[in-house]
């Protein structure tokens, strides 16, 4: 039992979902606690304590986002969405509330793992990296202390903004972020419209950042959602 | 001999139209109630008893074998105790109350009984007037339309009521009633029966107080119940009865003897002018027609001089033929200056063979001069009866209204109808001018005297005279003739000054000069008559041209309605509205006109239930009509030829002094015609706009039939294949895993490879599956029109990206060549698009390439800026568009191999164009075409290139950044 990487709570009513999801979290050694309904799923959250949500948002009896919201009113555990592939603004609306990741139906298992572990990893990497506010992304790393961005040992020059996009996408890193919540952190509350600010520096941050601006590999747009910084 | 005999066939043969008209009758016949008449001389005979009787009877006899429901509608009992008594036992509806100037009147209530819809009801007094505010202004409309719904009805009726006889009936009684009934319900009633009473009795029985209460009795037999008119109107009442049981005689047997039926019958015309003497005419006539059993028609021939007429006088036409159509006639009115040809023409064009026509007032002498139209009729018609009705003098001899004269009729005067009311329309103002040109004239003439000889200054005078009777008609010239010649005679001839001729020959100058005047004028009269009438009628055919070249262009219900109002609010000068069913054939209120909305929705206040009436009953009500004539508006039910399409309502302008000139417009007979032409032309349009709509919706059924055939082929095929190998690979796991294991390690391996491959192309499959499933929800989202487009401003470098982070899996073994920078600027613009929908096409098209394109070749997504838009393009080494497929490529199931391996029901282009245009672009495909190295001026293809646009539109502006 002390063997299990992490404990995790399942939540989603459809069965088929919930025994492959729980099938394929359980081969790569995660103990989940499935429910079926979203109140069954707070009690489990809560006296669980897990490291990781997984939550569908079609619940047969409370919506989804009302989860999160409860869940994030005393926890910060990593919260993965389940969600239909059309629905953006759902998606959006769950980020909002404080998901950290969400996952199209349909997906495959590998797909979700990875999520999961980059949940998980992300949890451990904050944590170690707090301390010095020193942080790599392949051949990117920051010094958040002394306000310094370096690509592949040299230096990158970033303006103000430039460099407030980039804290805010790093210190989310692995989380997705929508173009609501970097808008207001950055900009400010009143800007929160203004899309298009995000997409000239997102590019600009690519250009100096990525080796390939068109294919990405750490500035990650999620179409109709926001970024995710990987 | 053979030929003798399909001879005399030919000649027997019913008349195919006759025998379904016939059929139709009889079977109208059986739908319908019957209706009996309880007929009687006057009022105390006995008819409501007789009603009543009639009733208990069928009642005793029906409680037997089944129960017929019988109730009383409406029956007076004029306080008769016997008759009263004779109410008890039957059920009594209940009459309806009538708010009429404060004052309650019952009256029978009709959609009571239509509702109760007994198999017989009692209706008294079957000529009775309604209350005003009733469905119909009379019972016997009431009754109509009880028969329709199929009740049989038993009702009463005095003979004096009869229509055609009304007018005899008041000379005998010296009392004319005004609740008059049309013959022809009492000819078409089923059955009619004769309740008589001796004279001797009924006084008897009125003296008793049994028909009315004492007083009334007194004062009713000194004026009515004299025994002369009662036994005159009891022969009538005999008479009148024995035509009808004659005319059911003859009627029987032309009914068995089948050759008689089709003999040609009578068709009667009759000529009505503007005199009180036509409404007579008229009555006659219908009496001729009935005892002869034929049609008959009423003509007005509009002259000139008729035209001349004053309005209250030509309202008194209209009223007579009005009279006509309710006995039964068919009304027409006929312009031309020459009475009796146009009559006679017309007579031939319907078949006419007796010609009715009214005494001449003018004395023989006058008719030898002028032969009156009498006279042009029998010299013309050689082929038509023509008879003369005498005048109300000689109506004393009961016997002798009718003076029947054949063709060889010695010569009459003209119609009398036609010499009165003649007025003189010139104004003043021909007079003035007549005696301002003869002053004129007198001076010239006194100015040129000296040089020309007096006879022929005389042609200056007669000069004025032609001009003042051409220019002002007939009174102004022969006042001018008159002055003419007296200023001629005062001034020139001698003895000069003085009225006095002294030579004889002038008397000749002035009769000449009178002549002269009477023809100028007649003729002009005639001239500007003709070009008035020619005029009307061109206006009248060409408002008829225009608003049938109007509807006939207009595509919807609602364009034909505009079109309509507008035009038939000018030609009559009124209000109107068209009225059109719903879904449950419930007249609607009219649409909201936006152009003409003040003057139709807002005051005309349409009263749908009179028509809802029109609508169902097909039959003109309101204004004008004999149903509901009290509301301000005429209904006309729109009949096209499969079935009634709504209702146009027309009301009078209520505008100060516009009142009587837009009846006028409405109600003049050809007016009228024009109207119901009207009338037909949009019920027409609108039937044929249905129809369109009819065959639209079956081509669109037809089309989208054809569509989900395409589809669910396409769809099964697509679906079938990745399915099958979904079922058979796990079929194939299944029965690895059931088989034991090789303990052979090579074998071991092998068999661990293959599951790993099943385990490959299940998941392959599914994602086959998967992208079909995404494509057909996105079509679908698409057609059903509810996606609404998220456009924000962003770069296309950034959908590029995810579309190709999302592509990676099945362009993994394609080179991608980005080429995103513009030449000129070095960056692509921001462009306001959908990223999810511009996503699905990136997505799509590099599908596409790599689906079509051979592995390890290349892939070029590139994008230049144009003046207006940005030119995204994907390019491929593959095998090319299919030839003939270029342009039908973007349509919904199209696919370049039918039934091939590839997986895509075709959806993923339709999708890119319904995307690409609903963002204001466009998409098109091409081929890439490469030059032959050997021959250069051989080119082959290469591959495919697809390109779309996105308008490029002015980007939002940055604020400029502090640099730090």
């Amino acid at each position: 039992m002390a063997n299990y990487l992490a404990n995790i709570v399942l939540i989603e009513d459809e069965q088929q979902i919930r025994r492959f999801v729980t099938a394929a979290l359980e081969i790569e050694n995660f103990q989940v606690f499935s429910a079926e309904t979203g109140k069954q799923g707070l009690i489990e959250i809560g006296t669980r304590k897990p490291d990781a949500v997984i939550l569908d948002l079609g619940l047969p009896d409370i919506d989804g986002l009302e989860v999160i919201r409860d869940v994030r009113t005393w926890s910060n555990i990593p919260i993965i969405v389940l969600s239909a592939r059309t629905q953006e603004t759902e998606k959006v609306a769950a980020l909002d509330a404080g998901a950290d990741d969400f996952l199209s139906k349909p997906f495959g298992t590998p797909e979700l793992l990875a999520r999961v572990r980059a949940q998980l990893r992300r949890r451990s990497m904050l944590s170690e990296a707090s301390n010095e506010g020193v942080y790599a992304f392949g051949d990117i790393s920051i010094d958040l202390s002394k306000r310094l961005v370096s690509k592949a040992g040299l230096a990158v020059h970033l303006t103000p903004i430039e460099f407030r996009l980039f804290t805010e996408l790093v210190k989310n890193a692995g989380r997705v972020v929508t173009q609501r919540q970097l808008l207001k952190e950055v900009w400010g509350p009143a800007y929160v419209d203004n899309e298009h600010y995000l997409r000239i520096y997102m590019s600009h941050l690519r250009q100096k950042l990525e080796n390939d601006p068109a294919q990405p590999e750490h500035l990650i747009t999620e179409i109709g959602v926001g970024f995710r910084f990987i | 001999m053979g030929m003798a005999e399909s001879e005399s066939n030919l000649e027997f043969r019913p008349n195919p139209d006759q025998l379904l008209q016939k059929i139709n009758q009889e079977a109208e016949k059986e739908k319908r109630g019957s209706l009996k008449i309880f007929f009687g001389a006057c009022a105390g005979v006995g008819k409501t008893f007789a009603m009543l009787n009639a009733a208990h009877s069928l009642l005793s006899k029906s409680q037997q074998s089944q129960a017929v429901d019988v109730i009383v509608g409406i029956v007076e009992t004029h306080g008769r105790a016997g008759t009263a008594a004779q109410l008890l036992g039957l059920t009594v509806l209940p009459l309806k109350t009538f708010h009429y100037r404060e004052r309650e009147l019952k009256e029978f209530d009709l959609d009571a009984a239509l509702a109760r819809k007994p198999d017989l009801i009692l209706v008294d007094e079957l000529a009775h007037s309604n209350v005003e505010g009733s469905r119909h202004p009379k019972r016997w409309q009431d009754v109509e339309e009880l028969l329709a719904a199929g009740i049989d009805v038993f009702t009463t009726l005095n003979v004096q009521h009869l229509e055609s006889l009304n007018d005899i009936v008041g000379q005998i009684t010296g009392i004319r009633v005004t609740e008059t009934l049309p013959d022809k319900v009492f000819d078409d009633a089923d059955e009619v029966t004769l309740v008589d009473l001796p004279a001797d009795e009924l006084l008897q029985r009125l003296q008793d107080g049994k028909v009315y209460q004492s007083q009334q009795a007194e004062r009713a037999s000194k004026s009515f119940f004299r025994k002369g008119n009662l036994i005159a109107l009891r022969e009538m009442a005999l008479r009148r009865t024995a035509d009808r049981v004659d005319s059911q005689m003859r009627e029987y047997r032309s009914n068995s003897s089948i050759q008689q039926v089709w003999q040609a019958k009578d068709r009667l015309l009759v000529c009505v002018g503007p005199s009180v003497e036509a409404e007579r005419l008229v009555r006659v006539a219908a009496r001729l027609a009935q005892s002869l059993k034929s049609d008959w028609l009423a003509v007005y021939v509009e002259t000139p001089k008729l035209q001349r007429l004053s309005n209250s006088a030509r309202d008194t036409i209209l009223k007579t033929l009005k009279l006509a159509e309710t006995l039964g006639a068919e009304t027409a009115t006929l312009s031309g200056t020459k009475v009796a040809s146009v009559v006679l023409t017309y007579a031939r064009s319907r078949n006419v063979s007796k010609l009715v026509v009214g005494k001449s007032t003018r004395s023989a002498f006058t008719r030898l001069i002028l032969p009156g139209v009498i006279d042009d009729l029998t010299n013309q018609a050689t082929d038509i009866d023509i008879h003369v009705v005498s005048r109300e003098k000689t109506l004393g001899e009961k016997d002798a209204q009718i003076l029947e004269k054949q063709q060889d009729i010695r010569r009459n005067g003209p119609h009398a109808d036609y010499q009165n009311h003649a007025h003189h329309a010139s104004s003043l103002k021909g007079y003035y001018w007549a005696a301002a040109v003869c002053a004129g004239t007198s001076i010239l003439v006194a100015l040129i005297l000296p040089y020309f000889e007096l006879a022929n200054v005389v042609m200056v005078f007669l000069l004025g005279v032609i001009l003042i009777s051409s220019k002002f008609g007939r009174g102004p010239g022969i006042f001018s003739s008159f002055i003419s010649v007296a200023s001629f005679d005062f001034f020139f001839v001698s003895p000069k000054f003085s009225f006095s001729v002294s030579d004889t020959q002038y008397i000749l100058t002035f009769g000449v000069m009178f002549v002269v005047a009477l023809v100028v004028s007649n003729l002009t009269a005639n001239l500007r008559y003709q070009a008035v009438v020619a005029m009307r009628r061109e206006k009248r055919s060409r408002a008829l041209y225009d608003l049938g070249k109007s509807l006939a262009s207009s595509l919807t219900a609602e364009h034909i309605i505009e079109i309509s109002t507008h035009h038939l609010t000018g030609i009559f000068q009124s209000k109107i509205a068209i009225l059109l069913p719903d879904s449950h054939e419930k007249i609607t209120q009219p649409i909201s006109n936006s152009r003409d909305d003040n003057a139709l929705r807002n005051d005309l206040g349409v009263d749908l239930g009179i028509a809802q009436w029109v609508y169902d009953n097909q039959q003109q009500a309101g204004y004008g009509t004999n149903t509901l004539p009290s509301s301000a508006i005429l209904y006309i039910p729109l009949q096209a030829p499969m079935r009634t399409r709504g209702v146009l309502a027309i009301m009078p302008n209520h505008e100060e002094g516009l009142v009587a000139h837009s009846k006028r417009m409405i109600f003049l007979p050809e007016q009228r015609q024009l109207l119901d032409t009207f009338a037909s032309q949009i019920a027409i349009a609108i039937e044929r706009v249905h129809y369109v709509d009819i065959a639209q919706n079956a081509l669109v059924s037809m089309e989208s039939e054809r569509l989900r055939n395409s589809v669910l082929s396409a769809i099964s095929h697509d679906l079938n294949t990745p399915l099958t190998t979904i079922v058979a690979t796990a079929g194939l796991l299944k029965q690895q895993l059931n088989s034991p294991l090789s303990n052979n390690l090579t074998d071991h391996k092998k068999q661990e490879d293959e599951r790993s491959e099943y385990i490959d192309m299940l998941y392959e499959q599914s994602i086959r599956m998967k992208n079909l499933v995404v494509n057909l929800l996105d079509m679908a989202r698409l057609q059903s029109g509810k996606v609404k487009l998220n456009k924000q401003w962003q770069t296309l470098e950034e959908v590029v990206g995810t579309a190709l982070r999302t592509m990676k899996q099945p362009l993994a073994k394609h080179h991608i060549v980005i080429d995103l920078t513009n030449t000129s600027t070095g960056d692509l613009p921001l462009i306001q698009f959908d990223a999810v929908l511009i996503d699905r096409v990136l997505c799509n098209l590099l599908d596409n390439a790599a689906k079509y394109a051979s592995e390890g070749s290349k892939i070029i997504i590139s994008a230049r800026t144009t003046q207006q838009d940005v030119l995204v393009s994907i390019s491929d080494d593959g095998p090319g568009l299919p030839g003939n497929l270029e342009n039908q490529m973007f349509e919904k199931f199209t696919r370049g191999e039918k039934e091939s391996a590839k997986a895509g029901v075709g959806l993923g282009l339709s999708i890119c164009k319904a995307i690409i245009e609903a963002h204001g672009g466009k998409i098109g495909a091409r081929n890439k075409l490469t030059t032959n190295e050997n021959d250069h001026s051989k080119t082959h293809i290469t591959g495919a290139i697809f390109t779309f646009s996105l308008p490029l539109g002015t980007p939002p502006s940055l604020p400029a950044e502090d640099v730090l």
